[in-house]
């Protein structure tokens, strides 16, 4: 099966972990208009959880200050197989208009593998819908080579 | 026994919806006893960078310095190079700006609304809030083309002009918001359980709100008449005539709890329909910016030479900017930043102080803090030395079964 078939019925609700690692907030209220009612993202049954033991998806915002660069290195561990990381903002995903500052460790693909980054400084309610659907589809990939995996293994 | 028999420490990621921070809170049984707060966990060297770029890049830092208030900072950045290099601005980009403040004050108080309901479990109050806070966000878009960092301002007026269409957006909003927005006002303040959970919690009295110099609402709330745009008028507020708002003046009494805190965000919330209508109606004629071309308006700052302040009343406080130019130096020499957050963040402990742990969420956000993300409590138990690792969600939960005490069976 094609893997863009699974966006016509979702296989599973992502469950989201954020982590603000420095940003100035600008993403972080993005990320509250996506789940508020104008863009509602809820009505796919994705929502934010407070643990990440509970999440499916990572979405990491800001440029991982030092400070922050071992909570969110301890946060990525914790969550489980498969998982995917989203970066949303520019600064995560380059720097930005934090490029050499002394107090920067990031972006954060220096400190953990990202799958998926949504572009913009903030980027907008609907590019942050999109980043999740392209976060939907590595999901599956990845539980795909999970399961081929362990067949592999057992056999 | 010791009064003291848990220590909770909030943080240090305490990642959920703003800037981490940490604060470890002295527990007897359910009791607050005692608060420490250590902030410092988002530092990204802002001021340093700022040496290494000219006032025109550097107002581009200035409005990520904080997503919520971007245009407060960068109105405080501009004002303090404008006086530093003695430039003019022209009256109608001073009525732009005003009108901007505004607009961004609507923003930010419906937000911080509407978490303030969610975290005691009202989350129909809270999609409701965000749902009327995306009518603002849709006239911030109309006039700047942005929903958050706006880019409108620049050295000595604005970049846009404000044009018969953007007039028309705004005083349809303007309308919106008297008609629609005094409904959610009276469900969060009818309704019993709402107001039992924000009544005498968190209370930070007059005499600590001046001690501790606590800003913007959080102070109007506690009763103290300060408000830069009434005592030290910037911009156009000189013509507006604004005046504090304290809760003594509507409901009688200034407790400095969370409910008033409320209050004061709420009733502002109309005072900037007020004055935006006022700017509307008042706008000058003439030139936006005092130069157009970027590159006279840089040769003409790297011959400035001296320190310039700017200080405006943000959403949570009096925002402070401080600039030095140099003669012959294209960049900032030093850059001074004082937000409003970390002057009201030294009032938490007294506020946390007597409240119940499940109140902790509550009283967080009742100063409005940049503060965010998910919070992760470590519990000891000084006695057995169990530890139990709370979540926010946990957190959040015990807020919500208080609630739920509350109600009418």
């Amino acid at each position: 099966m094609k893997l863009e078939k699974y966006l016509e019925i979702l296989p599973k609700s992502l469950w989201v972990m954020t982590c603000n690692s420095g940003s100035c907030n600008g993403c972080d209220i993005e990320i509250v208009a996506t789940i508020s009612p104008r863009y509602d993202i809820e009505r796919f049954g994705m929502k934010l959880v407070g643990s990440p033991r509970h999440a499916d998806v990572l979405v990491v915002t800001g440029p991982v200050t030092k400070y922050m660069k071992d909570r969110l290195l301890r946060i990525y561990r914790q969550i489980p197989d498969p998982k995917v990381v989203v970066v949303v903002g520019n600064c995560g995903s380059s720097g930005d208009v934090f490029y050499r500052s002394y107090n920067l460790e990031g972006p954060v693909d220096r400190i953990i593998p990202v799958d998926v980054y949504v572009h913009g400084c903030p980027p907008r309610p609907e590019a942050i819908t999109e980043g999740v659907a392209k976060a939907v589809l590595k999901l599956e990939s990845k539980r795909k080579e999970l399961i081929e995996a362990a067949r592999e293994a057992v056999v | 026994m010791s009064a003291k028999t848990y220590t909770v420490p909030i943080g240090p990621v305490h990642v959920g919806l703003k800037e981490p921070i940490t604060a470890w809170l002295d527990l007897d049984g359910e009791r607050i006893v005692g608060a420490r707060v250590r902030p410092g966990a988002i530092h990204r060297g802002i001021e340093r960078m700022g040496q290494e770029r000219n006032p025109i890049q550097v107002i581009y830092l200035a409005e990520r310095i904080c997503g919520i208030c971007s245009f407060s900072h960068i109105t405080a950045f501009l004002r303090a190079v404008e006086d530093a290099a003695q430039i003019r601005v022209p009256a109608r980009a001073q009525y732009i700006r005003s009108l901007v403040l505004e607009l961004e004050r609507v923003h930010s108080h419906i937000l911080w609304a509407g978490v303030a309901c969610y975290s005691i479990g009202f989350d129909s109050a809270f999609q409701l809030g965000m749902l009327m806070r995306e009518r603002v966000m849709d006239v911030l878009e109309t006039y700047t083309g942005n929903r958050v960092n706006y880019g409108v301002g620049t050295v000595g007026g604005v970049r846009w002009d404000i044009t018969p269409e953007v007039d028309t957006v705004v005083r349809d909003m303007i309308r919106y918001y008297r008609n629609e927005f005094s409904a959610f006002y009276d469900i969060v303040t009818q309704d019993p359980v709402a107001k039992a959970r924000m009544r005498n919690v968190g209370v930070l009295s007059y005499e600590d709100a001046i001690r501790h110099c606590a800003l913007g609402p959080t102070a109007r709330a506690s009763g103290v008449r300060c408000d830069l745009r009434w005592s030290a008028p910037y911009e156009a507020y000189g013509d507006l005539d604004v005046k504090p708002v304290v809760p003594q003046d509507y409901v009688g009494e200034a407790r400095g709890d969370v409910f008033d805190r409320f209050l004061v965000r709420v009733l502002e919330v109309y005072q900037s329909l007020d004055i935006m209508e006022k700017v509307l109606d008042g706008l000058p004629e003439g030139d936006i910016v005092f130069e157009k071309s970027v590159v006279k308006v840089l040769s003409l700052l790297k011959k400035a030479e001296g320190t310039g302040w700017g200080i405006i009343e943000a959403p949570r406080g009096d925002d402070s900017h401080v600039v030095h130019l140099t003669s012959g130096n294209e960049n900032l020499t030093w850059w001074k930043v004082r937000a409003p957050t970390y002057a009201n963040a030294v009032s938490w402990p007294i506020m946390f102080i007597g409240n119940d742990l499940a109140d902790a969420p509550l009283i967080i956000n009742s100063i409005d803090p940049c503060i965010s993300c998910m919070e992760r409590m470590l519990v000891t138990d000084a006695g057995s030395g169990n530890e139990q690792i709370l979540t926010r969600e946990q957190l959040l939960n015990m807020s919500r079964e208080k609630t739920r005490r509350m109600m009418p069976a």
